[in-house]
């Protein structure tokens, strides 16, 4: 089927028996009648069975913050507690490999 | 004539007089040659453009309603030089290249905005799409048709990558329908200030103007951004000028973009990175440094922690 947001094809994955289809493209999750139910009721048995689920990993700061939100495949000075990395302009990082940078910058 | 160069017979073509006249060569690529003449600049356009195409998105630059965001033409008609098809501008200053810290990064936010707001009712049509895809498309055919030098590892995290796109993403399929219009290959040589010398800035190169996703214009900032070759706070100004100028392709203001971003930023990562490894093989030397980090950007892509695996067959 297709992605009603991005048009690309969705492919149908299982989790634990309860069929789950993500787009190939934004990987955005299409979820059946129940499916959402049939999940929360497999992570209650979990919790039941194994106690508290952790937390998931803090948020990254909220926009506008310290640093700009970056996609999961960022260069490593995006991740989190290395907002250092930022804010040095192009000499800081670059600017000894200016030439490259700017025709990098310049070129289709 | 025909013994005459291309950019010659270009200058030619350029100049008031219609004679031989001293030019200066801009670009020489074969996807371009660009020649100047006095106040004049004469394009000769790839010798496989859809020329049909390029007859109406020379009219669209010409349109009244975009004539403080394009560079408009000196003729709205696609001549001929040589068989092949030409456009004739009016020179524009760029900006330098040796000081891409003086780049213009909020006017070029503010131009791409006012672009994607421009209603297509109110251009000449039929609007073709843009072309951006076309562009991954034929970036990854160039890194398949280069030479092996080495680069192995490279090339196959390249394409690693391209997969996690979708076809149409690639130019292997029609894009989805809708979108606004967009430039279609935006970086800083896509500028200048017209008049010169301080003229306000416009777009120019129409070859890959067309209907698409917004976020594509973005994109290659967005990539250069997420590779580590700019700075957050250089990409926050670009950002904050374009939403608040109110362009549709990066969410509203405040919001987390990147959902509306990631996948032409994705894109233009596999484009970039493949052009690069191509580009190195043929002149035979190793990736520079900021390529690299195009190259390792399409690595973290094609290694993305699973987002669901496939289970077992059940």
């Amino acid at each position: 089927m297709q992605c009603p947001k991005c048009h690309a094809m969705m492919h149908t994955y299982n989790r634990n028996g309860v069929q789950i289809e993500q787009c190939s493209g934004c990987r955005g999750i299409f979820l059946d009648y129940g499916e959402l139910e049939a999940l929360t009721r497999l992570e209650s048995q979990y919790t039941a069975q194994y106690g508290q689920v952790p937390p998931p990993a803090a948020p990254p700061a909220p926009y506008p913050g310290q640093h700009a939100p970056a996609p999961a495949w960022g260069a490593p000075q995006h991740g989190h507690g290395h907002g250092h990395g930022h804010g040095h302009g192009h000499h800081g990082h670059h600017g000894h490999h200016k030439g490259g940078f700017g025709r990098m910058l310049f070129s289709s | 004539m025909t013994q005459q160069t291309l950019p010659a017979a270009l200058a030619a073509y350029a100049a008031p007089s219609g004679r031989p006249a001293p030019y200066e060569l801009l670009a020489d690529r074969d996807d371009g040659t660009v020649v100047r003449c006095g106040g004049s600049v004469a394009k000769a356009h790839a010798e496989d453009t859809d020329r049909d195409g390029l007859a109406v998105r020379m009219r669209i630059a010409s349109a009244r309603a975009l004539s403080q965001v394009l560079l408009q033409p000196l003729r709205a008609e696609v001549g001929h030089v040589q068989g092949r098809p030409v456009s004739l501008w009016p020179y524009g200053a760029p900006v330098d290249p040796h000081r891409p810290e003086d780049a213009p990064w909020e006017p070029t936010a503010r131009l791409l905005a006012a672009l994607h707001q421009v209603p297509l009712r109110r251009l000449p049509g039929p609007v073709p799409p843009m072309r951006g895809p076309a562009k991954v498309a034929r970036a990854l055919r160039r890194l398949a048709a280069a030479p092996d030098t080495g680069t192995r590892a490279e090339a196959g995290a390249v394409r690693a990558a391209a997969r996690t796109l979708p076809a149409w993403a690639r130019g292997e399929a029609p894009a989805p329908a809708g979108g606004v219009l967009c430039h279609g290959d935006l970086h800083l040589g896509q500028l200048v200030r017209f008049p010169v010398p301080e003229g306000s800035w416009r777009l120019i190169d129409v070859d890959d103007l067309g209907v698409g996703a917004p976020a594509w214009d973005l994109a290659r900032p967005a990539a250069w951004y997420a590779a580590g070759l700019v700075d957050a706070r250089t990409w926050l100004r670009f950002l904050d000028a374009y939403r608040d100028a109110g362009g549709p392709g990066a969410g509203p203001p405040g919001c987390d973009p990147w959902p509306e971003l990631d996948l032409a930023a994705r894109a233009l990562t596999v484009q970039t990175a493949a052009l690069a490894l191509a580009k190195a093989a043929r002149e035979e030397r190793r990736l520079e440094d900021v390529e690299r980090l195009m190259v390792d950007a399409c690595v973290r892509i094609a290694t993305l922690p699973p987002h669901l695996e496939p289970a077992s067959a059940s």
